[in-house]
């Protein structure tokens, strides 16, 4: 048993962590996560400088990471500064492509911006679901708050030819793009298709989107726990230092509980994300994923939700960084599929 | 026992309904339904509706203009409102500085302010809180200082809601720096226009502006502008909170709440069905439901004992407490329902042919993050349980 970090991992860990601290920093992402294109494009090419996105593929892909625990360790630490750049969707992208075996060169070296356009709005989270078409060349639907499509040049579109799902490539340039900012910062977009040109990526694609998807899944909640622990940072902080009734707010023992009640699911939280990554590319992947997803959902909603209370007005303000935090935490939920469609998944195992 | 309206109080009902139907604009409900930012001008003009009717303080006796009504029809109108999508009466002059004067202020004051209040002329804010003085409001050191026939006010207020629309606030100051921090509070008159304030917009998690910071810099107020005695302040912000507790549970908001997100969980799809077949999803509306029809009871319960034996106790605490948490809970599951398609930022390609959602539903995310504030003012939940374990348990 070693629950430690290889030495390569702790070093982009750490080296992305001081990134974002040094050049991320609370004031300035406050700035542009609100404004398009919702991210800082200059500090996104730093970002790809420093291998957050080889980290993400796999050596045969051109990449020198792709598994759990890369993925965990990128979006931990994006999670932990707030980090508004699209880098979820590169990852979505990045592992279609290297389903694919295509050539992602440029996705990986950030020159060229791939989003995976995969949710529509009656179909949020599962691939059942999905409407959008392939015909002759050409695609036909809406998907749905892409992430990172507000500025993406290339899309990955996830469309039923007949009865088979495939992924599609579309140019931007070739569709119409609504692009829009996020509550919790950030930007999307709506993509249209009318008979909108297209290449076929992969014909029988199920299988590599529910991949994409569990990836997806377990970096949100990698992001999460890294979201989670620095919101707490700023709570006990808080804690420790406000005071009311010439104490400190932290010596009530109706906060004091609740405190621990946090870091006791935060712990929960960063446990089961553990576990996730270490079943990728396992049997049960699928499965632990889903677990994984759902207690962070729940998680995430009461961390938000106590260290907003907890801090009283304050954090209820703009300037305030726990708001942006608290705002994250809960939003995450809602994308790659909710509390409840994991939940889902994991009881449909049971009847058998 | 008997839990139904007696045919006078349905008669009212009927009445405050035609009358809505009759008077509330379109284009206010409208805005309201889709929990668009009133402003001013809509606030106004609602507040003049109502004031021709006589229905606008409705917590005020007949001798100064209010329509007199019991507990059980305040009640019914507030019920009817929140239906109608009629936008909030601005709580500040109305329901918070008028029963102050009635109780506490002079003959002049009562005459010279209390109509101005009616009509419109004078908006009022609240300048309670201070950054260091929240849940232990005593310990408030914005101090005035008794000059002449003068108090020069220094210091800062916090969380001023809609200062930004007033032109008046009622401040609770230091007037008394020695013994017990609550004796040495007293409540002032301050007009916004004097000398040395200065007013600063505070930005909402969510983004809007309703509250602002006040700085106070050796600003003259005529001592005439005092309520009550000098020192009695605390008596009268204790006297603020217990009353005016009828509608502190949002009853008729949930209830109009709880009809939306169904509809709401119908439009929605998942699985190529509507959100609202989905067990697990039933099932956090019929929870909250039930909480909420309970609810429906215990607030009944309360103003019928404040009807039957006049003012409310500390149990109102309660309906504090449980009521915001029914609401919160609505605002989740709303947020909820619509999943990815909630996350936009409510700006105007929401409301074009890129639109994610109904119009009602757009602002469901940043009415789930702004109402995380109804937890938070008007005293903490914490502080509610800090009142109920005390007084009413007495533990
Ligand atoms: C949107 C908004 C609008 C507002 N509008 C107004 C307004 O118009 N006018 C005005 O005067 N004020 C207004 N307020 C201020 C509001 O009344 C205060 O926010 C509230 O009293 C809490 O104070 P605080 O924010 O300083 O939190 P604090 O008092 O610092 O509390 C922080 C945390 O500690 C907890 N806590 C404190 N003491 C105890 C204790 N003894 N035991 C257990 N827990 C405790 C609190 O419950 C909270 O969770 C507004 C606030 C908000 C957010």
């Amino acid at each position: 048993m070693d629950f430690s970090l290889t030495e390569d991992r702790r070093m982009l860990s750490d080296s992305l962590t001081r990134f974002l601290a040094d050049k991320y920093g609370f004031d300035h992402r406050k700035t542009v996560a609100y404004e398009a294109p919702f991210h800082d494009t200059d500090l996104w090419s730093e970002m790809c400088e420093l291998g957050v996105l080889y980290a993400l593929a796999p050596e045969d892909a051109g990449g020198f990471g792709g598994a759990g625990f890369d993925v965990t360790t990128v979006f931990e630490a994006l999670g932990k500064g707030l980090c508004p750049a699209p880098v979820l969707g590169s990852l979505l992208a990045s592992s279609l492509l290297t389903s694919a075996g295509a050539d992602q060169a440029g996705l990986l070296d950030g020159s060229v911006r791939y989003a995976a356009a995969i949710g529509e709005l009656d179909a949020p989270y599962d691939l059942d679901d999905i409407e959008t078409t392939f015909e002759g060349g050409k695609l036909s639907g809406r998907k749905s708050v892409i992430y990172g499509g507000n500025d993406a040049e290339v899309f990955l579109v996830a469309a039923k030819s007949g009865d088979t799902l495939g992924v599609y490539e579309v140019k931007a340039a070739d569709a119409q793009v609504t692009g829009y900012g996020l509550i919790d910062g950030g930007g999307a977009a709506e993509l249209f298709m009318d008979g909108t040109p297209a290449t076929e990526v992969i014909a029988d694609a199920r299988h590599a989107l529910e991949h994409a998807l569990d990836l997806g899944r377990l970096a949100l909640c990698a992001e999460a726990v890294g979201l989670m622990d620095a919101t707490n940072e700023i709570l006990l902080d808080y804690l420790r230092t406000r005071k009311q009734f010439g104490v400190a707010i932290g010596k009530f023992q109706a906060l004091q509980h609740r405190a621990v009640d946090l870091e006791t699911e935060i712990e929960q939280a960063r446990s089961i994300t553990i576990l996730a990554a270490s079943r990728i590319g396992e049997d049960d992947q699928a499965k632990i994923v889903a677990m994984a997803k759902n207690l962070i959902g729940r998680a995430a909603r009461l961390v938000s939700e106590e260290a907003i209370q907890m801090h009283g007005g304050i954090a209820m303000t703009w300037e305030a960084a726990v708001s942006h935090y608290a705002k994250r935490l809960v939003m995450i939920d809602a994308q790659l599929g909710d509390e409840d469609y994991q939940l889902e998944k994991v009881m449909a195992g049971y009847a058998a | 026992m008997d839990l139904s309206f007696t045919q006078e109080e349905l008669d009212f009902r009927d009445e405050v309904r035609a009358f809505l139907d009759e008077k509330l604009p379109k284009e206010l409900s409208e805005k309201v339904r889709i929990g668009g930012e009133l402003d001013k001008e809509d606030m106004d003009r609602w507040h003049a509706i109502l004031n021709e009717k006589g229905w606008l303080a409705t917590g005020w006796p007949t001798e100064f203009g209010g329509p007199g009504w019991s507990p059980v029809e305040k009640h019914i109108f507030e019920e009817e409102c929140a239906k109608a999508h009629a936008p909030r009466i601005v709580p500040f002059g109305l329901a918070m500085l008028g029963p102050v004067l009635q109780t506490f202020g002079s003959k002049e004051q009562q005459d010279q302010i209390l109509p101005r209040i009616l009509d419109g002329s004078d908006w009022w804010c609240q300048g309670y809180s201070e950054p260091g003085a929240g849940s232990d409001l005593a310990s408030l050191k914005t101090r005035a200082v008794r000059d002449g026939d003068d108090y020069v006010i220094n210091g800062q207020k916090t969380w001023t809601t809609l200062g930004q629309y007033a032109n008046k606030i009622f401040c609770l100051v230091r007037t008394k720096t020695d013994g017990k921090p609550q004796e040495g509070i007293s409540f002032i008159l301050v007009d916004l226009d004097t000398p040395g304030i200065e007013m600063r917009p505070i930005k909402l998690i969510e983004g809007g502006h309703e509250v602002n910071e006040v700085f106070f810099t050796d600003v003259r107020v005529p001592a005439s502008n005092l309520v009550g005695e000098e020192n009695q302040g605390w008596t009268i912000a204790k006297f603020l909170l217990t009353h005016e507790r009828t509608n502190i549970a949002g009853v008729g908001f949930s209830m109009q709440g709880l009809t939306e997100l169904k509809a709401l969980a119908r439009r929605v799809k998942r699985g190529g069905k509507p959100l609202i077949e989905n067990p697990l999803f039933a099932a956090r509306i019929a929870q909250m439901e039930v909480d909420l029809e309970a609810m429906k009871i215990t607030n009944l319960r309360m103003l019928y004992t404040a009807q039957t034996q006049g003012a409310p106790g500390p149990e109102t605490s309660i309906l504090k407490i449980k009521g915001t948490v029914i609401r919160q809970t609505q605002n989740e599951l709303a947020r909820r329902a619509l999943g990815p398609a909630a996350a936009p930022f409510p700006s105007e390609d929401m409301f074009g042919n890129a639109a994610l959602a109904e119009p009602e539903d757009v602002h469901n995310a940043a009415t789930y993050f702004n109402n995380r504030k109804l937890s938070i003012f008007g005293g903490s939940n914490e502080i509610q349980r800090n009142i109920l374990s005390k007084a009413m348990l007495e533990l």
